[in-house]
């Protein structure tokens, strides 16, 4: 079945010297004299060493002889009914943040929220969350937050009480005319609250701004279908999925609400194998765009173009305007749309109207309307108008604002015209910022009151319409703050509290208390699916094709602006978590930079990535070359990455970084303000310069790139839809041949090794990962962070190859690397496999990693010696170090330095702050300096599973038990629990897809616990290494072989 | 080469003496009763006091055959199934708690146990006189006979030396006789031999004590602290007969027991203001006063015996934690008490009798993991119904069990011992 060659890295991709220097070694380490540097040299003699020795054991033998601490343990005075200390407590909240939401359950510990799930109760997500979601815990917690009230004096911000600033807000807002500024509000109760409060002071208004603006979106809908709203865009009943330039799995609109459609229509039933057809073209190369079936890339400027190409085959015209490449690609695309209509759908990513305009009109044309793009319940998770923007700006600079209060809202950073919106604040007379910390817009009002955290906060959210979320505190405020509810009910007069108006609210709106605590308890309330299409009118419509052709050419090369699945816009910028997530395509973390296509890095860098010797030297060191990009007036330097897969004249930059160091201890340094480069709201921009820059060149650091399969390319496994169908039993034939002279697939267990075979009664663990519905938008990956207490690291340990997480998604492109249609990407979660025949268990000096009847590689880190061999002999490279005490776990303080080569990075030291260590989980322990730790399968959660089951007198079910990562998977793709069990979901996954199942490196005989569903690709051609793409299919084998021996 | 051999032979010779003193001491080495008592007993069984088994005093009288004795000593569950009358009756008035086997035990440990049994002064109270009309402490009784072998094995290493001298003067005198000129005599401190076997003497010696030192590192067996309150689970729990859970609740619903809060003091104190129970003394002998003690309960909770009002003036207790487990332990008491079905007392020693709770294990991994190997799993017997059904999934077992392989699995059988069952 091998018939790709796939890489990690240019220096794979070349077989490059450094590349093949660097698998020797697990960890890139400088050599011990190059890292002791003066150490090594110093003049303390061998007799000194020996009475250092010797002092310091008599100094520890005198410790130890030492009184054992007394301990106190102090219950509560009264303690709440409910609450039984070391029992977790779960509660039905929303994750809100911006117009997001998200209805989850929050994990409360002890009175401490400690980890967020996904709500299965919620028909949105159905127990799904992103990475975003599950890092906001941690944000509970952020150092940074605003710790009381502040006023702006002459010498900058004093604290004041409640009282106080309420009093001086309100005089400020006698005056009227008072604008409120948030971010879309989807809570209706708070609408009703702002309403209240409006009315309250004559000539005010509410303007909602969103840092991402989907203003073109509203709009064309307005015109199109007569509602100023987002459809609900219905993945899961779309046979073909167009996107142009939307990033709908990342961070297009309700991303976890598409990746559960768009997995439902990717899962693969054995007995009718289909599967629907994703297409994407755009620009840069987006993570969705890494999960497309096929990709056209364009440049920026073509957006619209595209979209009128696509409109005007499906109506039968000749395609016009577009690159040959993009032409081929919309003849395909329209032949698939045509085969499907009624169950296609088209989205756009573009803040332009016309396109927007354009793509409602393609979607008419292929039946979508109320079919895929359903009017029943429209999304109202985005309502930012940028007109209405533009006017408070204008209406600000006149001075017809007497007040302005913002909420969620930081336009000084990310609005594209930030320091004019900056000037126009100061002619403002009264400022009032609600944020939770110093952001760059807060810095510059008058008065601040910091609001809750949402794990603080009473509230409600209405994600689409009808569908309501609630939220319900899970800790008392840790701060003096309060919530924007509570304090415009104050600044209206009102004497309510918020929950009081709150309850009010819904008790009145579902008619009883009962029905109220209900909701609270769920979480959710939300109706009976329906489908409904709304009248289409095509009017605007010539207008739009119009100004989409008379659209002025770009320039050599143009940028797109985009958001990294992480960072996002930049609203939990300061979340370590999110930092060091690694990009699902470039695997950097910590940074932005500017991503170029191999062939920009050769006109630009004079970097050819297909050389050897080139790729080497860009590649093995973080540090890579700077380029200036200049739009206006604006120039941004930038570390420049080269992506297989770029447009080749196209330069991508996220936003999200680059924020003031007020905002946090963690995000200072991050990366720049690529918000600083955009001229309206829309993002692509078609007038940038790039150059090299003269700047010293600049490290990234990338956290897949080091480790390394040893060129064994049994790791992943692909095939066509169309292969599939055709011989279902291809990768299975292929393993049986595989192991033929070890008996097969069947007896391999017993025939491969000289080692006993052992018994596993009762449960044995396995997980089975389905490679089609793994999206790699890494939240898993935050997930397993949160529940496992894995440290941050930061960015000068990553770069050394020192990252802790225990799961990371290996990303694997295929192609050639000159021709970015040509690449495709695999992702595959790569976790501890839990080997029963594991090479990491046979080298330990001292049996601290073993393995259980359960099948569980287990790691006792407080028998762990530090020795290292067993990550040196782990074929999949999953296990971790701790080089330094990380976490503050050691009582020595030494520990956390690392002498001559550096100390930690101010993150880390962020993290064992008292505040941030009370998001630990209390269940596992916190690893110190010198042990290796890997995946456990979550085995506290494993342990309490099976307890939960014997207090219950029944046997463990599927339910039981759930691994932080397989909860957190929107799209479903991990599936975890007892093979012993025929019953149990992962035997039945098993046995029912034994034809995609593989185990990665199956043939090195270490019987990993986790197997794999091969990805199927409804593609015409699997893409090949580079060289091999023009031979047919027998003769890639041959090549294959030859370049691996 | 010539000029070594006497002292290699020396040294070898010294080696063999201390081996063989070694090997004497242990072929010397009779069962030792009271060991093997703390060892396999006493987790369960008090001699004078029931705790989670009957007392143990006077078993011999009640049971009179001492084959059967010994048969139920090793594996209750075979003396059970022959139906035997005394002990059936016996294992229904201690509620079914099923006793472990010690299939491990000779004739001639359980001899000793008995005998220590029989033999042991009771505890508390007057001390019954011993025929030669003593009365010995319970230390010196404890101590056995390791002190006529110190002694023996001091006489020994003596008379192995005088002889090594007598061996060595001897062949001097051979030498001499021979012509064979002899080295210079050295002072004994000189020596290189008594040089060498001291320094392997106090390496051995050494480093037992040091490993033994080490070993016991935070391990705090017997830490009996003074607590803010004299709270005596003597009088609430063995008196009152107060179910440990009502408190502790904690221990049945997850992985603390927990100390209960004033609040649930207070349940009862609202009524009981006053002590009228038997005297109470603390460790050292002074005197408790009983209902000053209750008072303080008031103080924390703020609350006026009088008026029977609370004010807001409440402060939590600060209470001094006994049993402390290392960081990287999990330990769950549900587990324990309502999977395993195992009694407090089991770890927690004879607490209804405690009026100062000191900690009675030593709460080693040792320690559990030998509970492990020998605790019974709660396996589900659809015949009784009874058992956990949970345990039904190893099937291999229940087959075993079937098919009468083995009697019964232990903890350990089902990965109870593995790392990862604490460790994580």
């Amino acid at each position: 079945m091998e018939q790709k060659k796939y890489w990690q890295s240019f220096g794979e991709f070349t077989n490059s010297e450094s590349f093949q220097k660097k698998q020797q070694d697990e960890f890139q380490e400088e050599s011990m004299a190059e890292s002791l540097g003066d150490l090594a040299n110093a003049n303390t003699a061998r007799r000194d060493f020996l009475k250092y020795l010797g002092f310091s054991t008599a100094a520890a033998a005198v410790a130890a002889g030492c009184e054992v601490p007394v301990k106190k343990v102090i219950p509560y005075v009264n303690k709440p009914q409910d609450l039984v200390p070391g029992v977790s407590d779960y509660y039905a909240t929303t994750f809100v943040s911006g117009g997001d939401a998200i209805a989850v359950v929050a994990k409360v510990r002890d009175g401490r929220p400690i980890k967020i799930e996904g709500n299965t109760l919620s028909a949105i997500n159905n127990g799904g969350t992103t990475a975003r979601a599950q890092a906001s815990v941690l944000d509970l917690y952020d150092t940074a937050r605003l710790r009381s009230p502040l006023v702006k004096g002459n010498n900058g911000f004093t604290a004041a009480s409640f009282e106080n600033i309420d009093k001086s807000i309100a005089d400020g807002l006698a005056a009227g005319k008072v604008v409120l500024l948030t971010a879309t509000i989807t809570s209706p109760s708070t609408k009703q609250i702002i309403a209240e409060f409006l009315a309250k002071y004559p000539g005010s208004r509410h303007v909602q701004y969103d840092g991402v603006s989907y203003s073109a979106l509203l709009e064309a809908n307005e015109a199109s279908y007569g509602k100023r709203a987002i459809a609900s865009y219905q993945f899961e009943k779309a046979k073909v999925i167009v996107s142009l330039g939307a990033d709908f799995l990342g961070t297009w609109l309700n991303s976890v609400e598409y990746q559960k459609g768009y997995a439902a229509g990717r899962k693969i039933n054995p007995a009718n194998p289909e599967m629907s057809k994703h297409i994407q073209f755009e620009s840069m190369m987006s993570m969705t765009g890494a999960n497309a079936d096929e990709r056209y890339t364009h440049k920026p400027s073509e957006a619209g173009a595209v979209a009128v190409a696509l409109l005007n085959a499906l109506n039968g015209q000749t395609v016009t305007g577009v690159s040959d490449n993009v032409k081929k690609g919309v003849e395909k695309t329209v032949a698939a749309l045509n085969a499907h209509k009624g169950a296609a759908l088209v989205v756009s990513g573009s803040n332009d109207v016309s396109v927007q305009l354009v793509v409602n009109a393609i979607n008419e044309a292929i039946g979508a309307n109320g079919t895929t793009v359903n009017w029943a319940n429209p999304l109202l998770i985005r309502q930012g108008l940028d007109s209405e923007m533009a006017a408070l700006v204008a209406d600000m600079e006149a001075g017809n604002v007497n007040a302005l209060l913002t909420y969620e809202a930081n336009p000084v950073y990310n609005y594209f015209d930030g320091a004019r919106f900056a000037k126009a604040l100061a002619k403002v007379a009264t400022t009032v910022s609600l944020a939770d910390r110093m952001d760059e817009t807060t810095d510059l009002c008058k008065y601040i009151v910091p609001s809750h955290h949402y794990l603080e906060s009473w509230g409600d959210a209405q994600v689409k319409e009808g569908y309501i979320s609630t939220l319900q505190p899970t800790i008392n405020p840790l701060f003096k703050t309060r919530q924007l509810q509570d304090s415009l009910l104050k600044w209206s007069g009102s004497t309510v509290s918020y929950h009081d108006y709150f309850k009010n609210y819904w008790v009145t709106k579902l008619g009883g208390e009962a029905a109220y605590t209900k909701l609270l308890m769920d979480g959710v309330n939300e109706p009976v699916a329906a489908s409904a299409g709304t009248a289409y009118n095509a009017a605007r419509l010539a207008d739009a094709t119009a100004a989409i052709s008379s659209a002025k050419k770009g320039g050599k090369y143009e940028l797109v602006l985009y958001q990294k699945v992480g960072v996002g816009e930049g609203r939990q910028a300061n979340n370590p978590w999110l930092l060091e997530l690694a990009d699902p395509v470039t695997k950097a973390c910590w940074d932005n930079y500017a991503m170029i296509s191999p062939a920009a890095g050769k006109e630009l860098l004079g970097i050819d990535i297909t050389d050897r010797q080139q790729a080497d030297t860009y590649e093995v060191n973080p540090e890579k070359p700077q380029v200036d990009v200049k739009v206006g007036n604006t120039t941004l330097t930038l570390a420049a990455l080269i992506v297989p897969g770029m447009q080749k004249d196209t330069i991508a930059i996220a936003v999200g970084f680059g924020h003031s160091e007020k905002v946090g201890m963690a995000v200072k340094n991050a990366g720049k303000n690529a918000y600083t480069l955009a001229t309206s709201t829309n993002w692509n921009i078609t007038t940038a310069a790039i150059t090299k820059s003269t700047a010293d060149k600049y490290p990234i650091a990338q956290n897949q790139t080091h480790s390394s399969y040893e060129g064994r390319h049994e790791v992943v496994k692909e095939e066509l839809l169309a292969a599939y169908k055709k011989n279902p039993t291809a990768i299975l034939d292929g393993r049986e041949a595989e192991l033929k002279a070890w008996g097969g697939v069947k007896d391999f267990e017993k025939e491969g090794t000289i080692y006993g075979v052992y018994d596993r009664p009762g449960v044995k663990w396995g997980m089975s990962v389905d490679m089609n519905s793994c999206f790699g938008c890494g939240a898993c990956v935050v997930a397993c962070n949160a529940e496992n207490n894995i440290a941050v690291v930061g960015k000068s340990e990553v770069m050394r190859f020192h990252d802790m997480q225990w799961l990371r998604i290996d990303r694997y492109f295929a192609g050639d690397p000159n021709d970015a249609d040509s690449i495709q990407t695999v992702f595959m979660p790569m976790l501890c496999q839990h080997c029963d025949n594991a090479p990491c268990e046979n080298v330990c000096p001292v049996a601290a990693t073993n393995h259980s009847s359960e099948g569980l590689n287990q790691m006792t880190y407080n028998r762990c010696i530090g020795t290292r061999y067993c990550a040196n002999n782990c074929p999949y490279k999953v296990r971790r170090f701790n080089w330094a005490d990380y976490m503050g776990a050691d009582s020595f303080k030494d520990n956390q330095e690392f002498g001559i080569v550096g100390g930690l990075d101010d993150s880390v030291l962020m993290m064992n702050d008292e505040l941030t260590r009370m998001v630990l989980n209390p269940d596992v322990t916190v690893r110190s300096r010198g042990v290796i730790e890997k995946c456990s399968f979550c085995v506290q959660r494993l342990q309490e599973g099976k307890l939960k089951a014997k207090k219950e007198n029944r046997i463990l079910e599927d339910s039981d038990v759930k691994t932080a990562c397989q909860q957190a998977c929107a799209g479903d793709a991990i599936v975890f629990g007892n093979v012993n069990n025929k019953e149990s979901e992962v035997s039945k996954v098993r046995t029912e897809n034994v034809n995609r199942l593989f185990y990665s490196l199956e043939m090195i005989h270490v019987l990993p616990n986790v197997s794999y569903l091969a990805k199927v690709r409804n593609s015409d051609v699997l893409a090949a290494g580079g060289h091999e793409e023009a031979h047919d299919e027998e003769k890639k084998e041959g090549a294959k072989e030859a370049a691996h021996h | 080469m010539i000029y070594h051999r006497p002292f290699s032979r020396l040294v070898v010779r010294s080696l063999f003496s201390i081996v063989f003193l070694f090997v004497s001491f242990v072929a010397l080495a009779q069962p030792n009763g009271k060991e093997l008592f703390e060892a396999n007993c006493k987790s369960c069984h008090a001699i004078d006091a029931n705790l989670t088994g009957p007392a143990l005093r006077g078993v011999e009288d009640r049971v009179p055959d001492q084959k059967l004795l010994y048969a139920w000593i090793k594996n209750n569950q075979a003396v059970l199934a022959t139906g035997n009358k005394y002990f059936n009756d016996l294992y229904v008035q201690w509620n079914k708690t099923a006793m472990n086997t010690f299939t491990g035990l000779a004739d001639a440990d359980i001899a000793a146990i008995l005998k220590y049994v029989s033999e042991a002064p009771p505890k508390g109270g007057p001390k019954p006189p011993t025929p030669d009309g003593g009365n010995p402490d319970d230390k010196a009784a404890a101590s056995d006979n390791s002190l006529l072998y110190g002694i023996l094995t001091l006489i020994l290493a003596i008379i192995t030396l005088i002889l090594l001298q007598v061996n060595s003067n001897l062949r001097k005198l051979a030498d001499d006789k021979d012509g064979i000129p002899s080295a210079e005599p050295i002072a004994f401190y000189k020596n290189k031999s008594y040089i060498a076997v001291f320094a392997v003497v106090l390496f051995v010696i050494g480093g037992y004590l040091t490993i033994q030192g080490a070993v016991g590192l935070g391990r705090n067996k017997d830490y009996q602290p003074e607590q803010p309150i004299y709270y005596s689970h003597k009088v609430h729990a063995g008196t009152n007969q107060i179910s440990c859970l009502y408190c502790h609740n904690g221990a049945y619903e997850g992985k603390h027991a927990n100390i209960p809060s004033v609040n649930l003091c207070m349940n009862c104190h609202t009524t009981i203001a006053e002590y009228k129970g038997e005297e109470l003394f603390k460790e050292d002998g002074t005197k408790v006063d009983g209902t000053a003690e209750i008072q303080k309960i008031y103080k924390a909770a703020g609350y006026d015996p009088a008026t029977k009002k609370y004010n807001d003036k409440q402060q939590p207790i600060e209470w001094v934690k006994i049993h402390n487990l290392p960081d990287h332990v999990y330990f769950n008491h549900s587990q324990h008490t309502r999977a395993g079905k195992v009694q407090c007392q089991t770890c927690h020693g004879p607490i209804q009798e405690m009026g100062e709770v000191y900690q009675f294990s030593d709460l080693s991994m040792g320690w559990c993991v030998n509970c492990h190997r020998e605790s019974k799993v709660n396996f589900y017997d659809p015949k009784t119904g009874e058992g956990n059904k949970f345990y039904s999934i190893y099937e291999k077992f229940h087959n075993d069990i079937k098919n009468k392989k083995v009697d019964s699995v232990t903890v350990e059988m089902i990965g109870g011992t593995e790392c990862q069952k604490c460790h994580y």
